[in-house]
């Protein structure tokens, strides 16, 4: 199992008081696997991307354990944290084509990461022209400024530099949201095509759009207000999902060919509720159709079928 | 109604201005009212250029812009309040629409002073809240608060709501929903269609191709500032001619069917091989109201 996440708690420290961003999240990602992380804005999945990355000064780790291939990741000690950063766990940031140093070569830039982790240059020289090939960039980048590419040449500069060392966990933070449709066809079959030839063991790409991560991610994690909503293969969360949220959130989504003369498509009324003082019991009760008395407890996340995942009473009974 | 013809504009760029880009090139096509019609193009095809041109809030270098026969560009004062009052736009980021130290109310009161100094206030809040209720918003929950107690959806109803106010004709929508969440966007989508329905035109500029299909009645898809093809929407994305528009379709990300094959690469090459010419290709009918470009 490349990650395992254990009722991981994750808050903004605010003047207002504690934001429960993440309030007691569990999952894992099996080696080789693709999951994807949807949800609305607000929702916590960015945060619980960063919290594998790094805490920033906002972010207060309140409880639960990560492990990555078995070791723990030490996510509330910033500088232990730092001997799993790049190496095993990896980011490519939601602005990729600002992540690089504008002052530097791309050459150089690369020289100065690894040079951090204590890896030479030249050991990883000639995977690191192997792969720029394989995105269909010249050798020749890496003796330019970054100022020089274009947005989709920078994007894939970073993906290249992000999986060097071949990390056991990749974090996608949003990075097809900002492209065109024919770009972010490539960069999604780009990120698929480094899983299957091991640059990566698992990754999680977290977006607000579930039509992307049908065409790429295995399985798909649904978030809701700081909690998992429902997580299940790919295929099940499209085809049969269960949890309310998700049904509704898949039903309002216009697809290529339905027009709105046709098939009125209806979204789901009201707001997510504040995080700085969450109501107790099932968060999405409010919005939810199927709302009775015992949504005022919360809801465990339950398995209903191999590999699938709800956290909704009236499914689970 | 509204009637853009042979629009164009250029961009001097580079040290004193020594470089150009055309941003939008020969365009031609109109609005009627009752009717939506969508915008689609990638990221600098010059849709939300033409968007501004129709608001006037950028100058064309050619072409013209007309609304019920009269030339827009030649308006001034208050020929050009009473184009405004025709003719308004929304734009994408809601939370940067707002003043965030005004609350709700005070930004319909600027309406009010603007345009209807004379209006007594029973008659101004009887309007106010029809405005409201067309968009789908119960007066008392939204003209007390701040922009930060508001969603994005409710804050991008208002601004709809706002502009009704006018008594627009045409409403110019430059990618009013991106910035919301999918639960909320289809609903500002459906108000869109039953504005549609009230006879108001709109111009609904998108980059998402399903947002298009669903809402509009025409469909115009720009490539560099040009129009590939246009027509009735289910022509364009029923039976699409030129290769670009296959292209962005076999590049939308479905739900129940995933991405095949690599065609879609071939394509692109293709069709930049083809522009690398910087003319603009003619629009030749295809079809019966389904026009495309060849070459």
């Amino acid at each position: 199992m490349a990650l395992a996440v254990d009722d991981l708690k994750v808050y903004y420290r605010t003047l207002a008081g504690d934001v429960r961003a993440l309030d007691g999240v569990t999952f894992s990602i099996a080696d080789g696997e693709i999951m994807g992380l949807a949800g609305e804005s607000g929702c916590g999945k960015s945060t619980l991307g960063k919290s594998l990355i790094r805490l920033d000064t906002r972010m207060r780790y309140v409880g639960g354990s990560i492990t990555v291939d078995g070791d723990e990741l030490p996510i509330w000690d910033d500088e232990r944290a730092n001997d799993f950063r790049f190496r095993r766990v990896s980011i490519v940031p939601q602005y990729a084509m600002s992540a690089l140093n504008p002052t530097r070569k791309i050459g150089r830039m690369i020289e100065e990461v690894l040079k951090s982790r204590g890896v030479a240059f030249e050991q990883v020289e000639p995977e690191l022209h192997r792969r720029l090939e394989l995105v269909g960039l010249p050798e020749s980048v890496l003796g330019l400024f970054p100022i020089e590419l274009s947005g989709g040449m920078k994007q894939r500069t970073v993906m290249v530099l992000s999986t060097l060392l071949d990390p056991s966990v990749l974090i996608a933070d949003e990075i097809t949201s900002a492209l065109d449709v024919s770009t972010q066809k490539a960069v999604a079959e780009m990120l698929v095509e480094f899983r299957n030839r091991g640059f990566v063991k698992s990754m999680i790409v977290i977006t607000h759009d579930l039509s992307v991560l049908y065409q790429m991610a295995d399985s798909i994690l649904v978030m809701y207000a700081g909690k998992l909503a429902e997580k299940a293969p790919s295929d099940t969360i499209i085809s049969s999902p269960r949890h309310p949220y998700t049904k509704m959130l898949i039903s309002s989504l216009p697809e290529v060919g339905v027009r709105f003369a046709e098939k009125r498509l209806t979204g789901i009324a009201g707001r997510p509720p504040s995080l700085l003082d969450p109501p107790p019991g099932c968060r999405f009760r409010d919005r939810c159709p199927l709302a009775s008395e015992r949504c005022l407890e919360e809801p465990p996340f339950v398995e209903i079928a191999e590999g699938h995942q709800v956290a909704c009473w009236e499914v689970a009974a | 109604m509204l009637r853009l013809d042979h629009v164009t504009k250029t961009y001097r760029t580079g040290s004193f201005g020594s470089k150009r880009i055309t941003a939008v090139n020969d365009v031609t096509f109109d609005v009627e009212p009752g009717q939506v019609l969508s915008l689609i193009g990638e990221s600098g095809s010059g849709k939300t250029t033409i968007g501004r041109m129709i608001l006037r809030l950028t100058p064309l270098s050619a072409g013209t812009i007309s609304f019920d026969g009269t030339d827009v560009s030649t308006l001034r004062r208050h020929g050009l309040k009473d184009y405004y009052r025709g003719v308004q736009g929304v734009f994408q980021d809601p939370f940067s629409s707002y003043n965030p130290i005004f609350r709700i109310d005070r930004i319909f009161s600027m309406i009010r002073s603007g345009y209807f100094p004379h209006e007594d206030g029973r008659a101004w809040r009887s309007k106010l809240d029809a405005s409201l209720e067309a968009v789908g918003l119960t007066p008392g929950d939204v003209l007390g608060k701040f922009p930060h107690q508001l969603s994005g959806g409710q804050l991008q109803r208002l601004l709809v709501a706002r502009a009704l106010l006018l008594e627009i004709r045409i409403l110019v929508a430059d990618e009013i929903i991106s910035m919301l969440d999918a639960s909320t966007r289809i609903d500002v989508l459906n108000l869109l269609g039953d504005l549609k329905a009230r006879g108001l035109g709109i111009v609904f500029i998108t980059h998402d191709l399903s947002l298009g299909n669903y809402i509009s009645d025409r469909t115009v898809i720009l490539r560099r500032g040009a129009i590939v093809e246009m027509g009735a929407t289910e022509k364009v994305f029923g039976d699409p001619r030129h290769p670009y528009t296959k292209m962005l379709l076999a590049s939308v990300p479905h739900l129940h069917e995933r991405w095949s094959g690599d065609a879609v690469e071939r394509h692109s090459q293709a069709a930049d091989d083809a522009d690398a010419s910087g003319k603009v290709a003619e629009l030749v009918e295809v079809a019966d109201d389904h026009l495309a470009a060849v070459g």
